[in-house]
């Protein structure tokens, strides 16, 4: 029995896409709101926070706890209070006013709110060697594959917290680890600014860009550029971590919701976007800090709001006796 | 089921010898990323039980496999078919370009 004839058998009441700290918080508070909700994620949960080698700034947790480990707590919370979770990938939403076609790769599902929560993807430098070596010395995850450079040379490209936590992190393997900036001045949080410069395994090139990535099977050096003289240098290394920053994965979102100029999406505080129904949480949306407490809190407010919503909906179309 | 444990010892019957395609999932405790699409191979393993068989490979206890096959990277999983690696994957795919790969392996 269709719950109205206004809505389709089977309706979800809230299909949150994307699977980090914000989308399973959302699912958590949604589902204890005995939402009908569903998860899609197009890898596997725990977003970038799962990439992390360890958080220290969580509230409730003095001692720290791996990215990973936080991810996968958020994931069973979600799952235990009834969220359900497709590793599929999302294509596209389609409004029918009342209601929304969610398609994926495999099939579509209807719901009566979508929450966006589909963070932001590292960026790739855009360099030569950059996508030929990658697997073979270039990476962008060094808790994946940091221990496959015990003793070697590496190279961090990037100024950010991601650049500065993930040097530290590889110190731990490597016999020394570069990081090379564009500026003279870091954006990383002063606390890691400090660690940094005291680790005698960590050295600095600044005002350097990196031209291309070289060698024959694997990495073997990089070629740097100096930003002010213009000169080109080598530097000999076994493999580089590229933390060079985020770009919002939204691609797919415009001419759906409003976007600004880098992709960001535009949400207000309730985290409702340019169109009805439409909520965003973490990373994806435009704001000043991204974190996992900020991603869960969004991820909160946006369940809330897409709750209020659904009551809205239901009670408009349903209330026909 | 979510697959079998390949080691440096049980690579050749289990896979080279395999008479049905395997993917081979390379992995490390250390690694998170690796953990978190766990469940995606598990599914994978469930959806084409028969069909396809499933390991993982611990990259820490099984040197001589992962060093034999380039591994510089996880997670990385490695197709086989007929005993021959067909294809690399390095780091993470969504699961639907995974079962593009298997059916055009079956």
């Amino acid at each position: 029995m269709p719950i109205s004839p206004h809505l389709p058998e089977n309706i979800y009441d809230i299909i949150i896409i994307g699977g980090g700290p914000a989308g399973l918080t959302a699912g958590i508070y949604a589902s204890r709101a005995r939402m009908k909700t569903l998860l899609i994620e197009k890898m596997g949960c725990g977003g970038n926070a799962a990439l992390t080698d360890w958080i220290e700034n969580y509230p409730s947790m003095p001692d720290g706890i791996s990215g990973f480990e936080l991810a996968q707590k958020m994931e069973q919370q979600a799952r235990k209070f009834g969220t359900e979770i497709v590793y599929e990938e999302f294509i596209k939403v389609k409004d029918t006013g009342i209601y929304k076609i969610v398609k994926t790769t495999e099939k579509e599902y209807d719901a009566i709110a979508i929450i966006i929560a589909t963070g932001a993807e590292y960026k790739s430098l855009g360099v030569p060697g950059e996508e030929e070596f990658r697997g073979k010395g270039v990476s962008y995850c060094a808790t994946c594959d940091g221990a496959f450079f015990k003793d070697k040379d590496i190279v961090v490209a990037g100024g950010g917290n991601s650049a500065f936590q993930e040097a530290i992190f590889l110190t731990r393997f490597a016999k020394t680890v570069t990081i090379v900036h564009r500026r003279d001045t870091f954006r990383a949080m002063p606390i890691l600014q400090e660690r940094a410069k005291a680790d005698a395994k960590i050295k600095f090139v600044v005002n350097s860009i990196i031209e291309r990535i070289e060698g024959n099977e694997k990495v073997e050096r990089i070629v740097l550029k100096n930003t002010i003289t213009g000169q080109n240098s080598v530097l000999n290394a076994d493999g580089i971590f590229i933390f060079i920053g985020f770009a919002p994965a939204t691609e797919y979102l415009k001419g759906v919701i409003e976007l600004d100029t880098i992709g960001h999406i535009i949400s207000d505080s309730t985290m409702n976007t340019s169109s009805n129904g439409i909520f965003a949480c973490g990373d994806a949306r435009k704001k000043t800090l991204r974190q996992i407490i900020t991603a869960a809190s969004d991820g909160a407010i946006a369940a809330h709001s897409a709750q209020e919503y659904v009551e809205h909906i239901k009670n408009q179309y349903l209330a026909v006796k | 089921m979510s697959g079998i444990e390949l080691t440096d010892l049980n690579f050749d019957t289990e896979v080279i010898k395999s008479n049905i395609p395997v993917l081979v999932d390379f992995w490390a405790p250390w690694c998170g990323p690796c953990k978190m699409i766990a469940p995606v191979i598990e599914e994978l393993a469930n959806e084409y039980a028969s069909k396809i068989k499933v390991g993982k490979v611990n990259t820490d206890n099984n040197m001589n496999t992962s060093t034999k096959y380039q591994i510089a990277s996880i997670p990385t999983i490695i197709f086989f078919k007929g005993g021959l690696p067909v294809q690399k994957i390095v780091g993470f795919k969504p699961k639907t370009e995974l079962k593009k790969i298997l059916d055009g392996l079956l």
